[in-house]
């Protein structure tokens, strides 16, 4: 027939679900639009309801944009993180501005530099914006060279200053530049939720495949352990686990050992979904088909049963990311996560735990800031795609 | 009913015993022994540890016993109530647990009741005013609250009383009733500071609440016995609090479940930023100090309050919900 015209063209404006009458599906002369979405294919389909969740899809655009930074955080980020500047010591950010002190408009974005005096009595830094002093922003200057992904030497960043630096959030206790920090943090804090989801995902379909597919005893073993699992305290269990990494170990090894941790509880959830789908698809008539056909049991749940769940279990992986990034962030802040050569979000914002520090700098909350939007993006996202990942239902 | 209650009592027993072991494994995960870090701190303190003392010290916290002895005589110990000892503390554990878990019991209490009381009737009237500006704005608030982690919100709470009140938010006590004996004046004092580890801890958990209690609401809504009742006019108020929401209230019971150990999770870290006198900056400070006996007797005693949380909710959802049979 003409499925393969219909598919190629262009996505109808919105879905239509009732533009003709049932009497017209096998009809070659049903209205286009139906046909459309009788031939299409199931991912098409998820797309196009997904793509109704507004939201959902800003989430979706705001998290890609996160992971690029996060790829390229070395180019994003206008400073190198480790970098201090001892004449900048919790500096507050600098306001980007457009008009100056005259009422003059600049086009090029520009910021004050700082004036800087002591507090006699605190003996406490105070900043203020010197404006006598603009600094145009300039894109793409030449800055300290670095390699990015420790490969490609380079020394453009995205914007910097033609002089002196900018410090548009602030600098932390030791003179360094939180934006470039964050940036920096992001890198680890983002990655550790994919790697620790993409373990999850394998544990998960494994472990709850296993229970679904052969049920019995198997099953119930499997069910109990994740009763066991759910009854402790995640946290607290985390942060035994992570108190338990060696010392010496080097901070990729911690790296990987956190992810591990926060992957060994994090797979329940997922298994019971897969679970409970394996219960629903085994029954089904295609897989009893299939299993008559003496199609092998591996062949029988790669091939046929995971892709027919697929989509659920990318929108269940989805919404257990951000858990993981939340739980880094937690074990970090508390010390016990990631150690500070490292620079991820949770480490950040171990510096404003000092409650006097924080008083002065609240800038340091920064990093706290995009955790939470990520978090959200990624509900949003996640919720989108779970109610997308049905399109045959209502 | 006793029988479903010594049922569900039965099956809690190999649960426990199944957390007990993974506790204990966790306790011998550190490299070296407790007191391997306990003779570090004294070198570091200065002190001369004889080969003698240090025997004594093994031989005193039975180190030397087989793992499944060791095993056995830390479980039988909880179950006569002595949870074992602080080797860095130099005190049993139950006296460094009692006062502490008085108050994360009363920390997760308010919680709890915090989340009924806020999270019931913001989702009841999101679901009844569905796509209104309100349920746009609950929505919006209920995944903010979500979205932000506890001990960010504890900070950012700790800032803004500094900033505009000049107070420092944390603890549970005013400075002058710390160690005062307890006295009325005392108890209005832990009010007016118990409120903010209440709202802090508890905020996810209302939260993911107000989008269930809405989510099950609005299904219920949709049934055909609800619309036939409407059809005969019977009011509407009167309508939805006969059965839907009745039949939409049950995650508030089922839930106590999972509830407690994201109160337990969340005391972990935001006593820790508000300095409050609860088990979760006691376990901080036993995990630095690999005092994994201390450490992990708090995991335990946790994971038995959440198992028995579990079982109540349970009994309570069988005693509610007509649909739950005993057998």
């Amino acid at each position: 027939m003409n499925n393969d015209e219909t598919t190629n063209l262009p996505i109808p404006p919105g879905a239509p679900a009732d533009a003709g009458d049932a009497a017209g599906v096998d009809d070659s002369g049903a209205p286009p639009e139906e046909s459309r979405v009788v031939f299409a294919s199931q991912w098409k389909l998820m797309w196009w309801r997904f793509r109704k969740h507004k939201l959902a899809l800003i989430g979706g655009v705001i998290m890609f944009i996160f992971y690029i930074v996060a790829a390229f955080c070395e180019f994003f980020a206008p400073y190198d993180p480790s970098t201090r500047d001892v004449t900048h010591i919790l500096a507050p950010p600098q306001t980007i501005r457009f008009v100056d002190e005259d009422g003059r408009f600049h086009l090029r974005p520009f910021v004050y530099g700082y004036r800087m005096e002591i507090d006699s009595e605190t003996w406490r830094r105070l900043y203020t914006p010197d404006t006598e002093d603009r600094r145009p922003i300039v894109f793409f200057p030449r800055g300290e060279p670095y390699k990015l992904w420790n490969l490609i030497p380079m020394e453009r960043r995205l914007f910097g200053l033609e002089h002196g630096r900018a410090y548009l959030m602030g600098t932390d206790q030791l003179g360094r530049d939180v934006l470039s920090r964050t940036i920096y943090g992001s890198r680890i804090s983002l990655t550790i939720g994919l790697i620790g989801v993409l373990l999850t995902f394998v544990i998960g379909i494994l472990l709850g495949g296993i229970a679904g597919y052969f049920g019995g005893i198997t099953d119930n073993v499997i069910q109990r352990i994740i009763e066991v699992l759910i009854c402790i305290p995640h946290l607290p269990l985390w942060m035994a686990l992570s108190a338990a990494l060696p010392g010496h170990w080097s901070a990729l090894r911690i790296y990987f050992g956190i992810t591990v941790i926060l992957s060994f509880l994090g797979w329940t959830g997922l298994a019971r979904v897969v679970r409970g789908k394996f219960l629903a698809l085994r029954e089904e008539d295609f897989v009893v088909a299939a299993r008559l056909c003496g199609t092998h049991e591996t062949s029988i749940i790669f091939r046929h049963m995971v892709p027919s769940f697929l989509s659920h279990i990318i929108a269940s992986a989805t919404l257990a990311v951000p858990g993981m990034i939340l739980g880094e962030t937690a074990l970090s802040f508390l010390g016990i996560g990631l150690r500070p050569p490292v620079v991820s979000w949770g480490v950040l914002l171990q510096q404003a735990q000092n409650f006097q520090v924080l008083a002065m700098a609240p800038w340091l909350m920064y990093p706290g800031l995009f955790v939470i939007i990520v978090v959200l993006a990624f509900n949003v996202l996640g919720d989108g795609l779970r109610d997308a990942a049905d399109p045959y239902s209502d | 009913m006793v029988h479903f209650i010594l049922r569900r009592l039965m099956v809690m027993i190999p649960t426990l015993v199944a957390i007990s072991m993974l506790v204990f494994f966790l306790i011998q995960l550190p490299p070296g022994d407790a007191i391997t870090s306990r003779l570090a701190e004294l070198h570091a303190e200065g002190a001369e540890v004889s080969e003698a003392q240090i025997a004594a010290l093994r031989a005193r916290f039975h180190l030397d016993d087989p793992m499944p002895v060791q095993y056995f005589r830390w479980v039988t110990g909880f179950l006569r109530g002595d949870f074992g000892y602080s080797i860095v503390q130099e005190q049993p554990v139950n006296v460094l647990v009692y006062d502490r878990l008085g108050y994360t019991v009363l920390i997760a209490i308010s919680c709890v009741l915090f989340t009924w009381v806020i999270g019931f009737p913001i989702g009841f009237y999101s679901a009844i005013r569905q796509y209104s500006a309100s349920d746009y704005t609950f929505t919006i608030i209920a995944f903010l609250g979500m979205a932000t982690p506890n001990f960010l919100l504890a900070l950012g709470l700790m800032y803004l009383g500094h900033r505009y009140f000049g107070t420092t938010i944390g603890g549970l006590f005013s400075p002058e009733y710390m160690g005062e004996p307890f006295s009325f004046g005392k108890f209005v004092d832990l009010l007016k500071h118990l409120w903010i580890p209440m709202v802090v801890v508890g905020m996810a958990g209302t939260a993911g609440l107000v989008r269930v209690m809405r989510a099950n609401l609005l299904d219920e809504l949709q049934k055909p016995y609800v619309v036939t009742a409407r059809a005969k006019g019977v009011g509407s108020l009167r309508l939805i609090f006969k059965y839907p929401v009745r039949i939409a209230i049950n995650p508030f019971i089922s839930t106590i479940g999972w509830m407690l150990p994201m109160i337990f999770s969340g005391d972990a870290i935001v006593g820790v930023v508000l300095n409050l006198p609860t088990i979760g900056p006691l376990l901080l400070s036993s995990l630095m100090t690999q005092d994994m006996f201390l450490a992990g007797s708090l995991i335990m005693i946790m994971s038995t309050l959440t198992v028995l949380g579990t079982l109540i909710s349970d009994l309570a959802l069988a005693a509610l919900d007509p649909r739950i049979r005993y057998d």
